[in-house]
Parts: C-alpha cells; sequence; structure tokens
C-alpha cells in the first residue's frame, strides 16, 4: 500500500467532527426553514403553530402534520409586493455585478501586470479593506454621502451644482455601497486569472499587428473568463439575499427580498412568511450556488 | 525579448483611483473621529472627546466587549474544525459523502446570511436554547468554519505530498508525519485562518442579530442600531478603534506567520 494511502485513512477520520457539525448545524436548520414555512403564525412562544412535540404521542403529530400549509407561498407568489421584491432583488444584483465587473476589471488587469515584487503588495491592499467591518464601511459612505457631507461640500466648492444634491436613500447611494464593499470579491479572482496568463500570447497577437483593443478582446479577456465567471458568483449570489446595505442607503419605497425578509421576521413577528421567503430566495439561487459550488471544487481540488 | 515594463498609462490610472477608491472613505472616518466638532461634518480641530465618550457608554462598551468573546472563541473553534475538514477534503482521498461535505463546507461562503441566520435561529427555538453568547458563537463558528477550510485547504494543495511520504518511509505514522512535517507547513494557512474566523465574526450583523437573544447584542448590532438614527461622531470614534484592532490582529499575526515559517513562505492569502 502506498504511503499516501496509509495517510488517506486517519485523514478520512479527521472528516468527522466537522462534518457532524456542519450537518447540525446548516443541513437541520434547513428542514426547520421548511416545516416553519408551511406553518401558521400564531400569537405564542414560539410564534407559529403547528408545533411538533414528539412526546405528544403518534395523533398529535398526525394531526400537526395535516396542519401544515402551502398557504404562506401562496401568498408570496401572488402578493405584487413580494414578488417586486424578488424582482428588485434580482435587478439589483444584476447591476451591480455589471458594475462591479466594470470597475474590478481594470484594477485586476493593472495589478496583473505590475512587476512581481509589487503584485503581492498590490494584493495585500486590496484584501486589507476587506477585513475591516462591513458595517463600518458602510457608516464611512453615510459620512460622506450625508446631506452636508464631504462629497456634497466638494461639488457644492467646485460649483459644479448650486445646492446640496440628495445622495442617502437613493439608488446611487446603494450601488455606491454595494460596488465598495464587494470589490475585493471581483478583483482577487479576477486578478488570479489574469495573473496567471502567459505574457507572450498577448505579445503574439500584438506582434502580428492586432491593435491593442483587439488584443484584448480576441486574446486576454476570453482567456480570463474563468476568473469573471468566479468573480461573477462570488457577487451576485450574496448580492441578492443582500441586507445591510440597501437598508442603511437605498430608500424605503421598494425593497429587496432580504429587506422584506428581515421585516417580516423581526418587525412583524411573522415567522412564516419569512421562512417562505428563505425558501424562496433559496429556490432562486440554486442554479448559481451549484455552479458555485463546482467551480470551488475544481479550484482546489484542480492537484487531484 | 520581452518588453521590459507592460504597465500601460491607463493601466496605472485605474490601480492608482481603484485603490482611492478602497481607501479614502475609511481614511476620512478615521479623521473625523478625531474631530472636536459635534457637527460630524463641520472641522472643529483636533480632539479625543468622542473616543471618552465611547469609553463612558457602558451598553457600546459591554456590546464590545461581548463581541471580542464571541469573535476569540468562535475563530477558535472555526480554527480546529476548519482544519480537520481541510485535512480530510485535501487529503482523504475518496470517502462516503465527500460531496456532501464539500458541499456543505462551499455554500456557507457565499449564502446570503438573512437565510443562515433564520435557519440557526429556528433550530436554536426548536432546541430551546437559550439565546446569547453560546447561539451567537455556534452561529458564527459555521459560518468562519468554511472559510477556515478554503483557506487551509489552498495550502494543503499546494503543499509538496512527498515530504509526509517521506517522513512515513522514514517510519513515522500518519498522525505522526502529519503533526511533525504537515502541520508546521501549513501553520501560516492555520493562523491566517483564524485572522479571518476573528474578523468575519467580529463583523457580521445579520447573523448575530437573528441568533442572538435580549441584553446580549453585539457591537454591530449597537452600532446598526446607532447608525439608523444618523451619524454620529461617538461611532466614528467606535470604528477607529475597531479598524486598530483588526489592524494590529493582522499585523501581529503576519509577524507570527513569519517566525513559524522558517523558509519564508507567506500566508495564504484570504
Amino acid at each position: 500500500m502506498s504511503a499516501r494511502r496509509i495517510f488517506a485513512r486517519p485523514a478520512r477520520f479527521a472528516a468527522i467532527a466537522p462534518y457532524v457539525w456542519m450537518v447540525l448545524f446548516f443541513l437541520v436548520p434547513f428542514a426547520f426553514v421548511l416545516k416553519i414555512s408551511l406553518s401558521q403564525t400564531a400569537i405564542a412562544q414560539p410564534p407559529y403553530e403547528p408545533v411538533f412535540d414528539l412526546t405528544a404521542g403518534w395523533d398529535a403529530l398526525k394531526a400537526a402534520f395535516a396542519a401544515l400549509s402551502i398557504d404562506n407561498f401562496r401568498l408570496l407568489v401572488s402578493d405584487d409586493l413580494y414578488v417586486f421584491a424578488y424582482v428588485r432583488s434580482l435587478t439589483v444584483a444584476v447591476t451591480s455585478t455589471a458594475l462591479l465587473l466594470l470597475v474590478g476589471y481594470p484594477i485586476a488587469y493593472g495589478m496583473a501586470r505590475l512587476p512581481r515584487r509589487w503584485q503581492a503588495v498590490a494584493m495585500v491592499l486590496v484584501i486589507v479593506p476587506f477585513w475591516t467591518s462591513f458595517l463600518i464601511r458602510i457608516y464611512a459612505w453615510i459620512n460622506i454621502l450625508q446631506h452636508d457631507g464631504l462629497l456634497n461640500q466638494i461639488l457644492l466648492g467646485l460649483h459644479l451644482v448650486s445646492q446640496p444634491v440628495v445622495w442617502l436613500s437613493t439608488d446611487s447611494a446603494m450601488y455606491i455601497g454595494i460596488v465598495y464593499s464587494y470589490l475585493p470579491f471581483m478583483i482577487l479572482p479576477l486578478y488570479a486569472t489574469l495573473a496567471k496568463m502567459e505574457p507572450v500570447l498577448e505579445e503574439a497577437a500584438s506582434d502580428l499587428g492586432a491593435p491593442p483593443w483587439q488584443v484584448f478582446w480576441l486574446v486576454t479577456f476570453p482567456l480570463s473568463l474563468p476568473g469573471v465567471g468566479a468573480g461573477v458568483l462570488l457577487c451576485f449570489i450574496p448580492i441578492v439575499g443582500e441586507f445591510v446595505i440597501p437598508d442603511l442607503l437605498a430608500g424605503s419605497n421598494s425593497l429587496m427580498i432580504g429587506q422584506t425578509l428581515w421585516l417580516e421576521f423581526f418587525t412583524n413577528k411573522d415567522w412564516p412568511v419569512a421562512s417562505a421567503a428563505a425558501i424562496i430566495l433559496l429556490v432562486v439561487l440554486l442554479v448559481p450556488l451549484l455552479l458555485y459550488e463546482r467551480l470551488q471544487k475544481r479550484q482546489l481540488e484542480q492537484g487531484r | 525579448m520581452r518588453k521590459v515594463s507592460r504597465l500601460s498609462r491607463f493601466n496605472i490610472a485605474s490601480l492608482a483611483l481603484g485603490l482611492a477608491f478602497l481607501y479614502l472613505p475609511i481614511l476620512i472616518l478615521v479623521i473625523y473621529s478625531f474631530n472636536a466638532s459635534r457637527l460630524v461634518t463641520v472641522w472643529g480641530g483636533w480632539s479625543l472627546r468622542w473616543y471618552h465618550e465611547f469609553f463612558n457608554d457602558r451598553a457600546m462598551i459591554e456590546a464590545a466587549w461581548m463581541s471580542f468573546r464571541v469573535a476569540a472563541s468562535s475563530a477558535t473553534i472555526a480554527t480546529l474544525l476548519g482544519t480537520l475538514a481541510a485535512v480530510a477534503l485535501s487529503r482523504g482521498e475518496r470517502f462516503r459523502g465527500r460531496t456532501l461535505f464539500s458541499g456543505m463546507l462551499y455554500a456557507p461562503l457565499v449564502m446570503p446570511e438573512v437565510i443562515t441566520g433564520l435557519s440557526l435561529l429556528l433550530l436554536f427555538v426548536a432546541l430551546n436554547a437559550e439565546r446569547g453568547f453560546w447561539t451567537v458563537t455556534v452561529a458564527h463558528t459555521t459560518l468562519t468554519m468554511c472559510f477556515v477550510a478554503v483557506v487551509v485547504q489552498s495550502r494543503l494543495g499546494s503543499l509538496d505530498r512527498s515530504l509526509e511520504e517521506a517522513a512515513m518511509d522514514l517510519g513515522c505514522d500518519p498522525v505522526r508525519a502529519f503533526l511533525s512535517v504537515t502541520l508546521p507547513l501549513i501553520a501560516p494557512a492555520i493562523i491566517a485562518g483564524w485572522m479571518l474566523a476573528f474578523t468575519l465574526s467580529l463583523d457580521d450583523l445579520v447573523i448575530a442579530s437573528f441568533t442572538t437573544g435580549p441584553g446580549s447584542a453585539t457591537l454591530p448590532i449597537r452600532i446598526y442600531s446607532e447608525v439608523r438614527l444618523g451619524v454620529k461622531p461617538e461611532i466614528n470614534a467606535i470604528c477607529t478603534l475597531v479598524i486598530a484592532l483588526i489592524a494590529a490582529v493582522i499585523v501581529i499575526a503576519s509577524l507570527a506567520s513569519k517566525l513559524s515559517s522558517s523558509k519564508g513562505e507567506s500566508a495564504a492569502p484570504l
């Protein structure tokens, strides 16, 4: 038996503890979400019914099962409020991901073209803001965007506008916040593929007479598509369910689904509808999630 | 012949603008935390007034202490579990349930936090667990161990496996080979993983809001409820302190990983 295979056996045992943990705290909870999404709101503790009580005997359990219904889902797909929330979430996610690609690509491209030594420095510089708190970064923008904030002071000072512009509680503020917060997630995978690319390929194309934009479109961009895919998924999926950024920066007249879920849960105390909203969100994200899983797996296990 | 520099003016401009975009807002926030004026936007000279205010704010200090404890304990458990998971995935070859295992580990990395938070809360309610320090810690461990697993796994993947095989050919059993050869080599990644888990936990608002109970708010929950009411200079001061804490953690950890990796190997990024 090879050393590799002897090593593999105890390594497999290492899976037990994290496996049990993830099943218990990641997989099993979804069963509860599903169950409660089929329940009704009640003024009780916990605020839903039926409550499964395993000690109450078989008949009580059967009665509880019979009381489950898909009413919450009917409500979610028929009420405009929720349908709009899903549509808005997807629109915001698509728009922001496109913006992120537009902003992130030139930065990643510039990083990949730096001399080797400087690339590591640039990478640290891109990662560090990611380590500072998410909430703090949004708060930093509230400072800048508020009525008498720095941005308006600069615009007024330069006489570009005659009176302060309303930035907060608008979609532009939300998009600025999203692009700002998710930028490292777009830059890093793009940079990883661009840095691995052979510079010879671009040089060959330009030696054969292609103008720079053609070199980019016909050689660089197609070769960077794996990075584009990773960056897009890494941003798109969490943005669809985003709560904090739209809540603090966007107006309150049209909500994203993360916000409606939050509202149903914390303000209306309607746990069943919040759970049903979570299930639908999960279904919407299923395909991108599976794509992302495949990509992540291939990337981490390519050496195998 | 290779060109000496491939950097175009466009490259330099986009890098400079990009970094300015990333850093200026944070810099402005830090500068205004030293502002003497109550109005956040009017400069009234340098002052430590808002830091003083923060240190006299009992509720805020309590929340900060709670966050710190949660971050330290969840990061430690997450590092342990995440490292085990990474070892199993990169050295365990094929085993039953492997696809499900890696699926469960990679999904939380992108899963919207409202879903993770809600599902964990429903579990805690069903288990009748008292909500507070431990529920938030468990929730954060679940999220952050996945990040640790990815960081450590990518390090294990780039490691030369013949090293541990050589140790075993020389008579080490697998556990000993792992402890004396593999573990020191992946130590920088494990440290980086702990740091990442710590800062992610310190940062989290959504999952903590769902899983905490009355009377045990974390710092982000407090900050959030203050921010909703508007900008306050005290918040700038707290944010600056959090940034300083995270910066200190990064510096200490990168020094530690430099010391532990003898051949100057750098810690795995992210």
